[in-house]
């Protein structure tokens, strides 16, 4: 996030667009309800009339993977009635013309044949959003799981300096993150390509800085993405993979792909709290503590690095997941002596220049946001105040390009994935919990009254659904939530897995899978 | 800045203040039920009266702004007297259940009732009869202990902003519910708790899956390990197990939970949690020591570095796991593998 | 010794061992309210009752053998029936105070109540109305709370010469009283406080820290007093920091218990002391610290020597 959670509630206009906010991160919900029972005007984009939907001034019940048209026609209609922030584009942004230049075809109208939103919703959005003083997007997933997840994110990006949104309170360009610290697992260098503090790996002098810092040779030739780790096992080139923590096989888009990379593989290593079916398919599985057993540190969607405190002994002889690699390095010749979290924190903090200023007693009470370069600075609320990163704002104008798979007459209908509220992702939590099996016990697959009609589906029945990768059998839930064409299922439950069915094309950018659009069929099973 | 008058010393405050936040800033404790930093006075309970020199009443601290020169006090006999009236009559139609009532320790009515020893009540006692609303999964609601504080009802409404519960009916019948009186398992109700956080007596309960007194056990902050919010929580434990989540009253949730973060624990002591090391042997999993896992380990990855190169092995790090564990990992990859090929699954 | 089986699980102890301490050995806990280590077994409460494969009725834990190959039940239905009922009835006849009563916290009642489920009223019976004894300065006697388990019956009589205590009359008015039922400073009491530290119900409690704490909302502190050699324990309580009361914990083998101690360390812990009150020609008067804790003539001399 560009900006802080607190700073929703303070919006006069809230754009929410491929989040399902209310029921993935819930209390960031709350904010948004509490901004609107203050007076602030909610608009959404959604493929389903979420909850939000509901509250909403303006709902654009966009088709599934088409957020670009979207967004190109709503600057569309600001530069064409001038509500753009000139000011704003001259002193901080660049490449205003070729944005101009681009956005001109897509026309409200045009939009609505691509996008199946009516053009003045569209144009009511657009003069709502440029129109307001703080005005924030919120995102996630619906924005970033497609094939054109990087031009999704630069269409938003460029609607927000557009109208001058950046940089300022209770504005900004917000992606909420889905996990508890995937912000973290990325400023840590968990990626192919960085270091941590997002640090080129392939630039020279990064890799001299970390050598020094580590006193080995290292590697610049950028690694491999997950899904490419699968294709290369396929093909027998990756050899051994070493797992902490994820569950990919139900996670993962093309279930048996996953399978198939995994069985293919010479040995395969998982760190995990329970034996998940990924697990299962390792040669050797480690008992790993969770999070009430250790020490350590996340960071959360606003970059808070806040505290996580030990609250009981280990269960079992689980260890912490870093105590385990601790022991492994020290195996294979890599000494290191760090004795609790806290030496590892104080060593990341030293590399990584946006926690360089983040110590454990500065957290102790209340976390702090990143970037915090030194000891006295008090962390950053809102990013890009008085100029950006990179210097000028880069407008980075995109034309809108079609999902991979489109639906035809042999798959007819779009599947669209998501999570629900009362499970976490792969369910190895949430799965454990009576209450929440009780009320969301499996699978479902959420179909459109008219379209069910015409299969003669009933609410309840079991259906089949297929693509070109897999088909599971998944009890239909007849709502108008969904459109006539489109399909939704939860991706978290194992029996009924909608990963069976999602697609592994990806953008090129991220390699993020397009797991928000995929074709298939249904039947009455 | 104001000049005020405190319990008989002088404080200068902020204009704009309460006379309840003005005794908060100055470390001059005043009782409370009804009253909730995150939201607007409401002044029901009158707990909080307090006597202001010249008023013609005693005046709700809560919802009264403080003036220059205001003298209070904040304990005076006129006060504690209005308090014990107070506790009186909440105690007529309130349960003596402190026996074994779960709210025990943790109970506002009980604090107060010890602070000014107030026994049990004069009054005829007029106990109410209403069902306890067991519905929900993972909190139960007993009317019979409510004092109508209305806490519930505004976080529900303002904070939480689901509109599950309200007031129904008037006098003595008045009672917190959801429409037509259904049950919260037929409400809107979405679970998180945030009700049950701010109930001040034993009306609001967690259902719990194991019995523990409020006294007998620790909290321990630490952050929520679902989604991304990164909400601040206290485990609570007993004999080394973790029993229930309390949410923590500041940033970033304000004292605000879902029903993941606030109920779904039950996975950390769970019973299929893996306790030692696992060997695939014959297609089959194996119990072994740490140091056969090690052993085995070190010696297969040793042996495919050195046959097939770095980048034949990758690693997957991961958005549950901790910084340090994260950056321990991308360094175990990158330094003692000597390989990039390091992600995680922040795309999906 | 001898093998027994408690709740499925084997174990080896010493012939003579109780069921009660096989079970601890094993980590079984076993409710109790007149048992203590420090004193003669009296099997009194009957709450530590358990099932004995083949034995015709419940057996009292604390004062039953251990015997080859028994095999012993502590949490059996019919177990729990009977601890609900001997609660239960403890109820019937014990003022429901818990929302002010000092002990809620750790009082033992309370704590089997709530394991066992057991709530006020289950039965209706005959309550006593004895009044409160608040008489003297450092202990209160609530008799209507008594549960009459006799622990400081027996541990009064084990100070030699003391014995200030004896249960007296029959019945359902059976009480535990002084000499000639009189008030606690009208008797031999030498406000040791051993009675007060082993009641495990609020019918025996300490004045000096009556009104100041709730038992959840203190730390408290252990420590040896160092006014003698006994080297008997204490606690010391704080709220929010401030050390609020001290108070004696149980005696043991060769720790007795004093007045003095118990004084002498509220002088040395607490922020806000009491006046001492010592007997003076057998009645309790409030006096000064240096005559409490017998140090008039020491400071007399030390004056003396400055002049």
């Amino acid at each position: 996030m560009t900006n802080s959670i607190a700073e929703i509630e303070d919006a006069e206009v809230i754009f929410i667009i491929g989040s399902n906010t209310t029921e993935n991160h819930p209390v960031i919900g709350t904010f948004v309800k509490r901004a609107k029972n203050k007076g602030a005007k909610i608009i959404v984009a959604d493929p389903r009339e979420i909850e939000l939907a509901k509250l909403s001034d303006v709902f654009m019940q966009l088709k599934p993977g088409t957020n670009v048209a979207l967004l190109n026609a709503m600057m569309n209609v600001i530069i064409e009635e001038n509500l753009q922030d000139e000011e704003f584009i001259k002193e901080r942004c660049e490449n205003y013309d070729e944005l101009k230049e681009v956005v001109k075809d897509y026309t409200p109208e045009k939009a609505e044949v691509i996008t199946g939103v009516k053009a003045d919703l569209i144009r009511e959005a657009a003069r709502i959003y440029a129109k307001a003083d703080k005005a924030c997007i919120l995102y996630a997933m619906g924005v970033t799981q497609h094939a054109t997840g990087t031009e999704n994110v630069y269409s938003i990006a460029n609607l927000a300096m557009l109208c001058g949104k950046l940089g300022k309170e209770s504005c900004g360009v917000n992606p909420l993150r889905g996990q508890n610290n995937v912000q973290g697992a990325c400023d840590m260098g968990g990626l192919p390509d960085v270091f941590p503090g997002y640090q080129k790996v392939h630039i020279k002098e990064n890799v001299e800085k970390f050598e020094k810092a580590w006193g080995v040779k290292l590697s610049d030739k950028p690694g491999l993405t997950v899904s490419e780790m699968f294709h290369e096992a396929i093909k027998g080139k990756l050899k051994a993979l070493y797992i902490m923590g994820e569950n990919p096989v139900i996670s993962d888009p093309d279930t048996k792909h996953v399978i198939e990379a995994l069985e293919k593989l010479e040995f395969l290593v998982v760190q995990d709290i329970f034996l998940t079916e990924t697990a299962q398919y390792a040669d050797v599985v480690l008992p790993a503590a969770s999070f009430a057993e250790k020490d350590g540190t996340f960071t959360n969607t606003e970059r808070r690095v806040q505290r996580v405190r030990k609250a009981i002994n280990n269960v079992g002889q689980s260890k912490a997941d870093w105590e385990i690699i601790v022991d492994i390095m020290n195996r294979m010749g890599y000494k290191c002596s760090y004795k609790s979290a806290r030496d590892i924190f104080d060593e990341l903090a030293k590399v990584t220049p946006q926690y360089a200023g983040i110590d454990y007693d500065r957290i102790e009470n209340e976390g702090i946001q990143w970037p915090c370069p030194t000891k006295d600075h008090p962390g950053t609320k809102i990013l890009h105040k008085d100029k950006f990163a990179r210097g000028k704002g880069l407008f980075k104008p995109t034309k809108y390009r079609t999902s991979a798979e489109q639906p035809d007459d042999e798959y007819p209908f779009i599947l669209t994935t998501g999570r629900i509220l009362y499970h976490y992702h792969t369910m190895t939590m949430t799965g454990k919990n009576e209450g929440l099996m009780k009320i969301a016990g499996e699978s479902y697959v959420e179909i459109n009254p008219m379209d069910a009609k015409k299969y003669g589906i009933s609410d309840g029945d079991l259906v089949e659904v297929t693509s070109r990768r897999g088909s599971v059998r998944v009890k239909a839930k007849i709502t108008d939530v969904v459109n006539e064409g489109v399909v939704f299922m939860p991706f978290h439950y194992a029996d009924g897995s909608a990963n069976v069915l999602t697609n592994t094309a990806y953008d090129e950018v991220t390699k993020e899978p397009e797991l928000k659009v995929c074709a298939v069929r249904i039947k009455k099973a | 800045m104001l000049k005020i008058k405190i319990n008989g010393s002088e404080f200068e405050v902020k204009k704009g203040l309460t006379i309840l936040e003005a005794c908060k800033e100055v470390g001059v404790e005043v009782p409370t039920f009804c009253h909730d930093d995150r939201l607007k006075p409401s002044g029901t309970c009158r707990i909080c009266v307090v006597e202001v020199e010249g008023a013609r009443n005693l005046m709700a601290a809560c919802s009264t702004p403080v003036t220059d020169g205001m003298v209070i006090w904040t304990e005076s006999k006129k006060v504690v007297d209005a308090r014990k009236e107070i506790l009186n009559l909440i105690l007529a139609n309130h349960p003596l259940d402190c026996l074994t009532c779960e709210k025990s320790g943790e109970c506002k009515l009980q604090d107060l009732c010890y602070k000014y020893g107030i026994k049990g009540s004069t009054f005829k006692p007029n106990k109410k009869e209403y069902d306890v609303d067991e519905s929900n999964e993972f909190y139960y609601s007993d009317p019979n202990k409510c004092i109508l504080c209305g806490k519930c009802v505004r976080v529900c409404n303002e904070l939480q902003c689901t509109g599950a519960i309200g007031f129904a009916q008037r006098g003595i019948k008045t009672h917190v519910t959801t429409p037509f009186d259904k049950g919260i398992a037929n409400s809107t109700c979405v679970s998180c708790g945030n009700c049950v956080a701010v109930c001040p007596v034993g009306a609001l309960m967690p259902k719990k899956k194991m019995k523990y007194r409020t006294w007998e056990v620790k909290k321990v902050r630490t952050t929520c390990s679902y989604c991304g919010v990164g909400c601040q929580l206290y485990l609570l434990v007993k004999d080394d197990k973790v029993v229930g989540v309390e949410p923590y009253f500041g940033e970033p949730n304000r004292g605000l939970l879902c029903v993941k973060g606030r109920f779904a624990y039950n996975f950390i002591n769970h019973k299929d949690r893996l306790k030692t090391p696992l060997i695939k042997k014959n297609g089959k999993f194996e119990e072994a020591t740490w140091e056969e896992a090690y052993d085995y380990i070190v010696g297969r990855l040793t042996e495919i570095k050195e046959k097939y190169g770095p980048d034949s092995i990758a690693g997957l790090t991961s958005a549950r796991c901790t910084n340090e564990e994260n950056y321990i990992m991308q360094k175990f990859m990158r330094a003692v593998i000597g390989t990039n090929n390091i992600d995680h699954c922040a795309r999906l | 010794m001898i093998t027994l089986t408690i709740n499925g699980k084997k174990i080896r102890v010493a012939s003579g061992t109780t069921i009660l301490g096989a079970a601890q050995k094993l980590g079984i806990d076993i409710p109790t309210l007149c048992y203590d280590p420090m004193l003669e077994v009296y099997g009194g409460c009957r709450i530590c009752v358990v099932e004995v494969e083949g034995a015709k009725s419940l057996m009292a834990a604390c004062a039953t053998q251990v015997q080859e190959g028994m095999v012993v039940y502590t949490e059996s239905e019919k177990v729990i029936k009977a601890r609900k009922e001997i609660l239960a009835l403890l109820l019937a006849n014990h003022p429901n105070d818990c929302l002010t009563c000092e002990k809620a916290g750790v009082c033992k009642l309370q704590e089997y109540a709530y394991r066992y489920d057991v709530k006020f009223g289950q039965i209706d019976g005959e309550r006593h109305n004895y009044e409160l004894e608040d008489s003297n300065p450092y202990i209160v006697r609530d008799m209507n709370k008594c549960i009459l388990c006799g622990k400081c019956v027996r541990t009064c009589a084990q100070v030699e010469g003391r014995k200030v205590l004896t249960f007296a009359y029959r019945g359902f008015k059976t009480k535990v009283t002084t000499a000639f039922d009189k008030p606690y400073e009208d008797s031999d009491c030498a406000f040791c406080f051993r009675c007060v530290a082993v009641c495990p119900v609020g019918a025996l409690k300490d004045k000096r820290a009556s009104g100041k704490a709730r038992h959840w909302e203190v730390s408290k502190e252990e420590f040896t007093c160092t006014f003698c050699d006994y080297g008997c324990k204490f606690e010391v309580a704080r709220k929010h920091g401030k050390a609020v009361y001290v108070t004696p914990k149980a005696p043991s083998e060769g720790r007795p218990l004093c007045l003095k101690g118990k004084i002498g360390n509220e002088l040395k812990y607490l922020d806000d002391v009491e006046t001492p009150y010592i007997r003076v020609e057998g009645k309790l008067e409030p006096v000064s610290w240096a005559k409490a804790l017998g140090l008039e003539e020491i400071l007399y001399k030390i004056e003396t020597e400055k002049r």
